[in-house]
């Protein structure tokens, strides 16, 4: 009754909110000193030219042109749209296999206290390593696994840095949604002489759903950042975050062409987030609460 | 201890050491009960001594703290005894749980907010392997004898709080348990829905001819309900008297309907049971007036 208001009503506010970006970009292009901002050496705000901000009716121009001037160029929106297709496919790779570790090390934690005392605080240190630093060495070390006719590929390297950065935040979801049950439920399923299995299909995973559906979320979102950085940093060919570099090196050129991947990545953010919103519709049972309407 | 003698209980003690298929539904001796907290060691329960016959309707009445709570949770498996004998139609509180022996019912609904009313009806059953055929028949008897048949395919919090309770009674009543553990069931439950449950438990009750056990700390509901009342003082949790309910003509559960509310001897019963219950209050003051500076025992 009132989803569909509601539904509309984000619609518009995140409308809105694209609207004000816009208009705060062309409205500081357009009163913003030439030379930018700049406290002593330091420039805290851009140049306005159309060399470091192209107007955004450019940069949506620039999409529909050929991306080179060769005669069987596809529009620059389709070559964005192919990388970006080819990164979330293997973020969405990245994705599955952290959500395997994530729940993995959860249930393992929720099952042995021990392992949870030994375990979290080397899941948290592992999110202090910067992705860079190790990204070309899961490239080296990769390239060098051959197992029977299987061989490494090199974007296996990026989806697996991908999967390390998004089963974080679904390991902490998952541990606290597998704790989350009420104790009188754990008592419940105790009368039943219920086992560990029974327990945790029936109790613990239907509980988890509130706390693991933000969670997979996040891990959604940072699988795409850790597919693109990756990708930058072990110099993958065909996904977006190649296209980045790529592009920007010819900004000087073509300003408005280096947006173009940009646009890209947030769309593949946005696609990735509301794929796991739609799981949350499938699950939406579970997200009830026992308390009278 | 009690002036009145649990005829009930003698004759199963007889019966006990005839043949364990008589056993009573529970056999309580010498249980003590201790807590270990941050201030010291807590005496939930000590020296309790309680048989309750395999088709009786006893009753646990008294302050917060005596224990009454404990004991119950103690038959459930749900702890373990500090000392003392106890034993579950003859077997061990464990194996009795084990062999699903009773069904429980708490204060709170406690059911899976994301299971309509049928599904949570059929949670036990669901978990013991009864084929789903089976289930559905079993599930609509439940929900019809709750009389919550049009309300199967609601979620929990789609029913108001008397309604959640009948639905927890009815997976209580699942697998027709010849024991229900019932830890003050009604006690969030507004008067007229209260009255209503108590009418449908002493009915379902007669009909199942289950023993229970009834965990509450209303007197008027102790007396409706119960053939016995076990008043209980605490800190250390002790029974400090069992009374019978004699309610004349309405002694049968079968006759035990709102008229019986009205009745002499219903009144005669609670001021009974509240006498016994401040002979043991008063004592209760005495010993807090002694121990003021004494911590809490809950």
């Amino acid at each position: 009754m009132t989803a569909r208001p509601r539904l509309v009503g984000g619609f518009v506010w995140g409308l809105a909110g694209v609207l004000l970006i816009a208009l705060l970009w062309e409205g500081y292009k357009f009163f913003g000193p030439a030379d930018g901002v700049s406290i002593g050496e330091l420039r805290v705000l851009p140049r306005t030219s159309d060399l470091a901000m192209p107007h955004l009716w450019d940069m949506m121009a620039r999409l529909v042109e050929p991306v080179t001037r060769a005669d069987d160029a596809l529009p620059l929106w389709a070559v964005v749209a192919l990388a970006a297709l080819t990164t979330l496919g293997i973020a969405a790779a990245g994705w599955a296999v952290s959500v395997v570790v994530g729940i993995g090390f959860a249930l393992l934690m929720q099952r042995w206290r021990l392992a949870e005392f030994g375990l979290l605080p080397w899941i948290v240190i592992s999110q202090t390593v910067p992705l860079i630093a190790f990204a070309p060495v899961v490239k080296s070390w990769g390239s060098r696994v051959e197992i029977g006719s299987f061989e490494w590929q090199d974007w296996m390297s990026v989806a697996l840095i991908a999967s390390y950065l998004a089963f974080f935040p679904i390991t902490v979801g998952a541990l606290k949604g597998l704790q989350s049950p009420d104790r009188i439920h754990v008592e419940l399923f105790e009368t039943y002489a219920s086992g560990y299995w029974a327990t945790l299909i029936r109790l613990r995973f239907p509980a988890a759903v509130p706390y693991l559906l933000p969670a997979l979320r996040l891990g959604a979102a940072n699988a795409v950042i850790g597919a693109v950085v990756a990708e930058v940093s072990t110099g993958l060919q065909g996904g977006i975050g190649r296209l980045l570099i790529q592009f920007a090196g010819q900004a000087s050129g073509d300003p408005a062409k280096a947006w173009a991947p940009i646009f890209g990545a947030i769309v593949l953010g946005l696609v990735a987030a509301g794929s796991v919103a739609l799981l949350g519709v499938i699950l939406k049972d579970y997200r009830r609460t026992e308390e009278t309407a | 201890m009690s002036d009145h003698i649990p005829n009930s209980a003698i004759q199963n003690n007889q019966r006990d050491t005839l043949a364990s298929v008589d056993a009573a539904a529970v056999e309580v001796r010498g249980l003590d009960k201790h807590f270990e907290t941050a201030s010291g060691i807590v005496n939930a329960l000590e020296g309790i001594t309680l048989t309750v016959a395999a088709d009786e309707f006893v009753s646990l009445i008294g302050p917060s703290g005596c224990g009454k709570s404990t004991l119950m949770r103690l038959i459930a498996d749900l702890d373990t005894p500090s000392a003392g004998e106890l034993t579950v139609f003859g077997k061990t509180a464990t194996q009795a749980r084990l062999d699903q022996d009773y069904g429980i019912a708490f204060q709170q609904a406690g059911l899976l907010p994301w299971r309509t009313v049928a599904a949570n009806v059929a949670l036990p059953l669901e978990l013991h392997g009864v084929a789903s055929a089976a289930r559905r028949t079993r599930v609509a008897d439940l929900l019809h004898m709750v009389g919550l048949t049009e309300f199967a395919d609601r979620y929990p919090d789609q029913l108001s709080g008397g309604m959640q309770q009948r639905v927890a009674i009815a997976r209580s009543l699942a697998e027709q348990p010849r024991l229900l553990l019932m830890d003050e069931p009604f006690g969030a439950l507004d008067e007229m829905t209260r009255e209503k449950m108590q009418t449908d438990l002493v009915r379902i009750a007669a009909d199942t001819g289950a023993a229970v056990v009834f965990v509450t700390h209303s007197i008027p509901e102790a007396v409706f309900l119960s053939d016995r009342v076990v008043v209980m003082s605490p800190r250390p949790g002790q029974i400090s008297d069992i009374v019978p309910m004699r309610l004349g003509a309405a002694a049968g559960r079968e006759d035990r309907t709102d008229d019986l509310r009205e009745d002499g001897a219903f009144f005669e019963m609670v001021t009974e049971v509240r006498e016994a219950l401040h002979g043991g209050a008063a004592d209760q003051l005495g010993l807090e007036a002694r121990s003021a500076r004494g911590v809490d025992s809950r």
